[in-house]
This record gives C-alpha cells, sequence and structure tokens, in this order.
C-alpha cells in the first residue's frame, strides 16, 4: 500500500514506517530502471550546506537534476549571512520562499527539525551532526534488498566504530522492521551504546557482540564496514593495538557465504584493502551510486509526483 | 541517619516547623531540588510566606527537602512542573491545619521550555529556541528525550533549567 509522503520532512529514519521505507525503496528501484527526466521539471531544489560534503550534496543535486529540475543553494557556510549571525530558523525561512524542497546538512545536531519548523517546504536531512543521515540509511536498506532479494530476516555484522558512528545506529534502528540477526563487531570501547541494545532488545531483535570479523565472516549475508578513527580513542597505543583487526582483506573471504556482500557507507581508508575490490562480494560502489535512486525517489515523493 | 528513623524527635521538629493554617506543603522533595523548584514556581515573588527545610532524613530518598507556601493552593499545573524537579514529591493542601487534599506529583509527557538539552551540540544550545522533551517514567528513574538531538537523558544529567 502506498504511503503518502507528499509535503513531509524526512529527518530521522525512526519516523518512517515500515510501509514508508518499502514505498521509498519501490520508488527508487523504478527509477533506477526507468529514468524520469521531466518528473520534477519546472521544480526548484534548494541545497544547503551549512557544512561541507562534497558527496552528498552532489549526490541530491544531481538526483534533482536527472528528474528534470533544478537547484541553488550553497555548500560553504562561510558564503552564507550564517557567518553574520543569521539563525537557522531565519535562514531556512527565506530559502523556503525560494524553492519547492530542501536538501541540507548541518552541524548541530536537531538543526534539522529546527528547519522543518521554519518552513512548510518538505526538509530533507543530509545530516545533522552526530544525530541521523536517513537517506544513508535508505540507500543502505535499497542496497541490501537489491543484491540479497529481500532484507526479511538477514544475518547482518556491522563492524568498525559502533559507539559513535549515526549510520550504524540508524542501519541497526531501520533492521527492527526487518527481522534480521545482528552481529556486532568492534572494540569493547566502541561497541554499540545501550539505549540501542536496548532498543533491540524490546523489539526482540537477536544480536551478538564480537572482538573480531573472523568469528562471524563465514555466517553473515551483509558485512557493513565503517572506518575506525583514531582520534575516538583515549589511549593511543590502544588504537595501535586494534586498527589492524578491523581491516578486511581478500584472504579472509576463502569461506564466506556465495551471496555475502560488503558494504561500506565510503569513503574508506584502509579498513577493506583494495585487493577486495575485484571479488564478487564488494559491493560498496554500487551501494553508493544507490544513492541517487534513493533521493530522487524522496525528491519526487515529497513534492508528490510519485 | 538510620537510627534516627523512629526517633520520635523527628516526627516533632517536622510537625513544629511545617504546622500551617492554609496553604501547601509540597513534601518529598529530592535533597538538593528545593531551591530550584520555589524559583521555577516563583514562589519567592508573590508575596507569600515560604518556609524551605532541607536535608530531612527520609525513607525513600535517605534526605529530602520540604516546602511550605502560606495562602497558596498550588495548582495542578503547577504541581506537574514540580515533577520534573521531583518526580517523588507529594502534595498537600492545607486548610485550617488539616491536610484536605494530598496527591503525588505527576510528570507530563511533554515538557517545553523548561529544561536544558546536555548536549552541547543539540540546535536547543545554538539558537534562540525553546527545548521541548518527552518524558518516560519507569519506577524511580525518569528519562527525558530531546525531540531536536533525539538524545535520551537520565533526569538526574539535567543541570540546568530554563527557569
Ligand atoms: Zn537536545
Amino acid at each position: 500500500m502506498p504511503t503518502n509522503l507528499k509535503n513531509k520532512d524526512i529527518i530521522s529514519i525512526k519516523e518512517l514506517t515500515k510501509t514508508d521505507i518499502l514505498n521509498i525503496l519501490e520508488k527508487a528501484q523504478k527509477l533506477k530502471q526507468k529514468p524520469q527526466p521531466k518528473l520534477l521539471s519546472g521544480y526548484v531544489l534548494g541545497s544547503c550546506f551549512f557544512e561541507p560534503s562534497t558527496r552528498t550534496r552532489l549526490s541530491f543535486e544531481t538526483a534533482m537534476k536527472k528528474l528534470g529540475g533544478s537547484v541553488i543553494g550553497f555548500a560553504d557556510p562561510s558564503i552564507t549571512s550564517t557567518k553574520k549571525g543569521e539563525s537557522l530558523y531565519d535562514s531556512i525561512k527565506i530559502i523556503g520562499q525560494y524553492v519547492d524542497v530542501i536538501a541540507m546538512r548541518h552541524p548541530l545536531e536537531g538543526s534539522a527539525r529546527r528547519a522543518a519548523e521554519a518552513t512548510d517546504k518538505p526538509i530533507i536531512n543530509g545530516g545533522d551532526g552526530a544525530n541521523q543521515h536517513p537517506t544513508q540509511t535508505l540507500l543502505d536498506l535499497f542496497t541490501i534488498k537489491e543484491c540479497q532479494g529481500k532484507i526479511e530476516g538477514l544475518k547482518i555484522a556491522i563492524v568498525g566504530d559502533l559507539k559513535y558512528g549515526r549510520t550504524t545506529h540508524s542501519l541497526a534502528q531501520a533492521l527492527i522492521n526487518f527481522n534480521a540477526r545482528l552481529y556486532f563487531v568492534a572494540p569493547e570501547s566502541l561497541q554499540m551504546p545501550e539505549h540501542i541494545c536496548n532498543e533491540l532488545k524490546a523489539k526482540k531483535i537477536i544480536f551478538s557482540k564480537h572482538k573480531n570479523i573472523e568469528e562471524i565472516i563465514n555466517e553473515v549475508d551483509i558485512l557493513y564496514m565503517t572506518r575506525i578513527q583514531g582520534e575516538r580513542f583515549p589511549d593511543p597505543m590502544e588504537y595501535e593495538r586494534i586498527k589492524n583487526v578491523y581491516i578486511l582483506k581478500e584472504s579472509m573471504l576463502n569461506n564466506v557465504k556465495k551471496n555475502m556482500r560488503i558494504l561500506h557507507p565510503l569513503p574508506r581508508v584502509n579498513e577493506i584493502t583494495a585487493d577486495v575490490d575485484n571479488t564478487k562480494h564488494a559491493y560498496y560502489f554500487e551501494q553508493a551510486e544507490n544513492g541517487l535512486y534513493i533521493r530522487q525517489a524522496l525528491l519526487a515523493l515529497t513534492l508528490g509526483k510519485l | 541517619m538510620s537510627n534516627q528513623k523512629k526517633s520520635p524527635l523527628k516526627d516533632i521538629r517536622a510537625y513544629k516547623v511545617f504546622a500551617i493554617k492554609e496553604g501547601t506543603v509540597i513534601d518529598h522533595i529530592k535533597a538538593g531540588k528545593a531551591l530550584q523548584i520555589i524559583e521555577l514556581l516563583k514562589l519567592d515573588s508573590n508575596n507569600k510566606i515560604v518556609t524551605l527545610g532541607m536535608n530531612f532524613p527520609s525513607k525513600a530518598l535517605k534526605k529530602k527537602d520540604i516546602i511550605k507556601v502560606e495562602q497558596k493552593e498550588l495548582t495542578p499545573e503547577e504541581a506537574n512542573k514540580v515533577a520534573i524537579l521531583a518526580p517523588q514529591a507529594t502534595i498537600n493542601i492545607i486548610q485550617d491545619f488539616k491536610v484536605v487534599k494530598k496527591f503525588k506529583v505527576k510528570i507530563p509527557t511533554l515538557v517545553e521550555k523548561l529544561l536544558i538539552c546536555p548536549n552541547p551540540k543539540c540546535i536547543t544550545n545554538n539558537e534562540n529556541m525553546i527545548t521541548r522533551f518527552k518524558t518516560n517514567v519507569n519506577k524511580n528513574s525518569v528519562k527525558v528525550h530531546c525531540e531536536y538531538c533525539e538524545k535520551i537523558f537520565d533526569q538526574n544529567e539535567i543541570k540546568n533549567y530554563n527557569i
């Protein structure tokens, strides 16, 4: 059953129902198969990047242009009046008068919700500090479905910085809807926070915590890799000790399931070695491309054109 | 402290300090919160006599504060405001030296403006705006959930109030 996302803000993955999510994925799939270069002709996207993020910005702007719409905006807050002390509320209120839909990124948590209060135009959150980045989660789900044929009931390992990584939190929360079996692979000091684990328990999602990739790699359908940043460790010695444990190499793939696919939100630094790229298990570049279709679907849905 | 629990002295003292003719007694306030409650309810600026007692021994709270306001009946709305600072508080309405109404405070499900988000990176701490928290009561713990940064805090983690 299609849900109506017209004029809705896409701020937090937690606010989307399973039906909403499946609807977005289905529309993205259709747009991937059959481009619609005139669908949003005459519409304008406000691309408001209060914090630089070239990849996310280009993905939103390309998505709009591929649907025939146009884009105004800024890539760097230093050129806007925010620098002069204008409130986010005022900035968005004004921009909302020019455009039909806004994609934004901002360094402060909760900024997207605040922005949504300033305008009637739909706000699509492209990342509000360490809080939410729903388009990333949606493209992750889309990619999982694409490479596995389903999302329901899969065995999914999430590896890396699970404590601070908003991507990993949102993904785990979204997978509650799909009855996933989750494996959290991280050093103890960067394990999944308790409030997320409690949420999973309350929803009867089975999960387990692991210290290295080898423990689970041969069991899972999806290996979701993320980067561990050295600066997260209070003790540099601890980082030196563990950093090599969370690097995926081709030699580790000998006994994995045939259908196993490796995802990564990118950019990667060294956590997946280049020799993995040429295996059939590597799926992270396809994943990055899928962001385009998810963002097209969200733009068209919030504008009521799908 | 425990050897005082059954001391008759304690009861006599509490009675003497707190006997009032008309007004409200806010009891079972977690020790240390009374001053904030007085501020929050603006009890210091309404010309009524306010008595404040701190660090009384208490079974449930170990130590408690008590506030007495004369000639003022706390409204349920004011009582609910007390709840977020002192979830265990009880309100006694006094008429002619007798408790005519006694009730426990109830935490509103949505608290606007009052709490300041402990997350320095929350938009609410960086823009001129009111905060909004959902509350979740679980036995003796109160959790508050910032609607903006979406972080969940224990009530004890809230250090600053917008009073
Ligand atoms: Zn907050």
